[in-house]
């Protein structure tokens, strides 16, 4: 039997390495020629000028933006993930599925839109615009607009990782913790969230990953007012505009490294997850 | 402690899961939850241990409501089907988990919790396993674990929903004994849930018999096997044969159409007529399961077959070979009208 399974999932040497060379030449292409292209930008008039256009006081601030953006965004979600998470996988009520196709749409919708969405509601000419002018309240072309407008864009990746996998768990060792005494909280601490974390950490990451990337959506309700309302991506944009190329791939290349390290993270992640569930179990 | 289940309802949709449950526990009895899948025998299990709630009725512990109480008030021990022990946990740390969780003033010290938690494992047998964790255990190994999870908050009930399901045949009747045996030992009033009849005939002091939300009898194994109160318990319980009175009408014993329920072991077979209400039948097969020989005859005149068992021995006095022909006898029957036939064959 051993080796009726060999031979059937064996290919030749010739077709997997065509493959293997396809897939290799592919990503270089698509991918690493790209990253390559903005490290070598970024860096092609030296050293100095790179760091100089990362210390000037515009890049700066939308540095810190970017990093405040995600700072709230991420908890926001995390919190609301898990509870979503936790209600629509250990609970059966009413609109549970209209639940789950609103947690999806901000994947479904363009960001341009969900940023759009914004506008319409909290602009100055918007539904609530009013409302806010006269209680001297500013979302649109602030960052509290670019905190919501990440929130939204950001909404599903916390909740989209959870949910499949507390199903998959079921609901058994919750009920058994319970009839043990334990309060809910004591449940979810000591049983419900180390079960989950692997999964609410690699959904952490990917959440942060497209808070800090995020285009669409922000650069539509942010104005792009200089060093008040420019997250990096925004702030990459304008550089590049300007043709000032050294500064747009200085700033371009702290958000790919940022990337980078986010996915190194992620890899390192799933590594001490499947040790984990080697070694315990799914 | 006792319990007491009055007209208990439950409905999932406009499915009737439990209709007007009535149930009486007594205190340190080993109960058996039998019936086939889909019966609310899982449904009444997690009714008393609070994980599900009756849409009507009432549940006594002792003689108290405990209605208002959710789980984590009722002091009940849950055993599930698939262990549900805490798989990021150590089994030291499963058993310890009830101990822990306890409000600060009623938690024991480390110490003790220490020291229970060994007694409780070295009961179940398996004190060397402490530190690992339970995906490297064996489901007869996690079923015992989940168990002393259980006890290790002194339940006063302890339900047990399918315990041994998940585990095949012999490391069911190895565990099975042993929990008879424990029980034995500490008098817990006990439910628990089965579809497996040798398993609640061989396990509990009494046997409720469950089919489509409602029960169709409480007795002893013994009361339940030999006297079954309804045709659903003749059938679920043993095999049985079915004589119709068109065929044979005097079995029966009744003009009206009515049943013969006959046990395949109290069939007579003699090679002349054994009086005048004997069956002529043909051997259509003989096989030795272990200890009994089964043999299915058919009447000359119908298709149908009918099941017979005997003992080895009785088979040996006088063997028997395919195309033989010979006469039946029911020594034992019991019959049923036709109304309660038809409620039967629709189940």
């Amino acid at each position: 039997m051993a080796n009726t399974t060999k031979i059937a999932t064996h290919e030749s040497k010739a077709v997997t390495l065509t493959f293997i060379t396809v897939a290799l030449t592919y990503l270089v292409l698509f991918l690493g020629l790209p990253l390559f292209a903005v490290f070598y930008q970024a860096l092609s008039k030296g050293w100095g000028l790179y760091w100089a256009a990362l210390q000037e006081p515009d890049a700066w601030s939308a540095i810190k933006l970017t990093f405040i953006a995600a700072a709230i965004a991420v908890p926001a979600n995390l919190v609301f993930g898990i509870a979503a998470a936790w209600a629509i996988a250990k609970f059966e009520f009413k609109g549970k599925s209209l639940l789950i196709t609103l947690i999806d749409l901000p994947f479904a919708v363009s960001p341009v839109v969900s940023g759009l969405v914004y506008v319409l509601l909290f602009g100055a000419q918007g539904w609530f615009g009013p409302w806010l002018q006269a209680h001297d309240i500013k979302l649109i072309f602030a960052v509290p607009g670019i905190v919501l407008a990440t929130i939204f864009v950001t909404f599903p990746f916390i909740a989209r990782e959870l949910i499949p996998l507390m199903q998959s768990q079921g609901k058994e060792e919750e009920e058994a913790a319970v009839s043990l005494g334990a309060s809910g909280w004591q449940t979810f601490r000591r049983v419900t969230l180390p079960n989950i974390k692997w999964g609410l950490l690699y959904g952490v990451i990917l959440c942060n990953a497209r808070a800090m990337g995020e285009f669409g959506a922000v650069s539509v309700v942010s104005g792009h007012i200089r060093g008040m309302t420019n997250t990096m991506p925004l702030h990459v944009e304008i550089l590049y505009n300007e043709y000032n190329f050294v500064a747009a791939f200085a700033v371009a290349s702290l958000l790919a490294l940022l990337a980078v390290v986010t996915l190194m993270v992620k890899s390192l992640v799933e590594w001490q997850a499947s040790g984990e569930i080697l070694h315990h179990g799914a | 402690m006792s319990i007491t289940i009055e007209n208990i309802n439950k409905h999932f949709g406009t499915y009737k899961a439990l209709d007007n449950i009535n149930l009486e526990v007594n205190s340190g009895e080993l109960i058996a939850l039998l019936g086939p899948s889909g019966c609310g025998k899982t449904s009444l299990l997690r009714i008393i241990g609070g994980l599900e709630l009756a849409d009507s009725g009432k549940l006594l512990f002792h003689g108290e409501d405990v209605e208002a109480r959710d789980a984590r008030e009722r002091n009940v021990g849950f055993v599930f089907q698939h262990y549900a022990l805490f798989r990021h946990m150590t089994v030291f740390e499963n058993v310890a988990f009830g101990l822990r969780v306890k409000p600060k003033k009623e938690r024991h010290p480390d110490a003790e919790i220490k020291r229970r938690v060994h007694e409780l494992l070295n009961l179940v047998q398996l004190d060397w396993l402490a530190n690992r964790y339970p995906s490297q255990l064996s489901g007869g190994q996690r079923q015992r674990i989940a168990l002393a999870r259980a006890l290790a908050v002194e339940p006063k009930i302890l339900l047990l929903d399918e315990p041994f399901g998940a585990l095949d045949a012999q490391v069911r009747k190895e565990l099975r004994r042993w929990l008879r045996r424990l029980h034995d030992e500490l008098h817990i009033t006990s439910i628990f849930v089965t579809h497996d009849q040798e398993e609640a005939l061989e396990v509990a002091d009494r046997v409720v018999v469950m089919n489509r939300g409602k029960i169709e009898q409480i007795g002893t194994p013994d009361e339940v096997y030999a006297a079954p109160a309804t045709p659903f318990v003749y059938q679920f319980i043993g095999n049985v044969n079915l004589f119709h009175s068109r065929d044979h009408a005097p079995w029966t014993q009744q003009h009206g159409d009515a049943v013969a329920y006959v046990r395949p072991h109290d069939i007579d077979i003699s090679r002349t007529p054994q009086d005048d209400t004997a069956l002529p039948v043909e051997v259509k097969l003989v096989r030795a399961i272990g200890s009994i020989v089964r043999v299915e005859v058919a009447a000359d005149n119908s298709c149908e077959l009918i099941e017979i068992e005997l003992s080895r021995e009785r088979f040996d006095v006088a063997p028997l070979v395919n195309g033989d022909h010979v006469f039946i006898r029911p020594r034992q029957f019991r019959v049923f009208g036709e109304g309660v036939k038809s409620e039967l064959s629709a189940a």
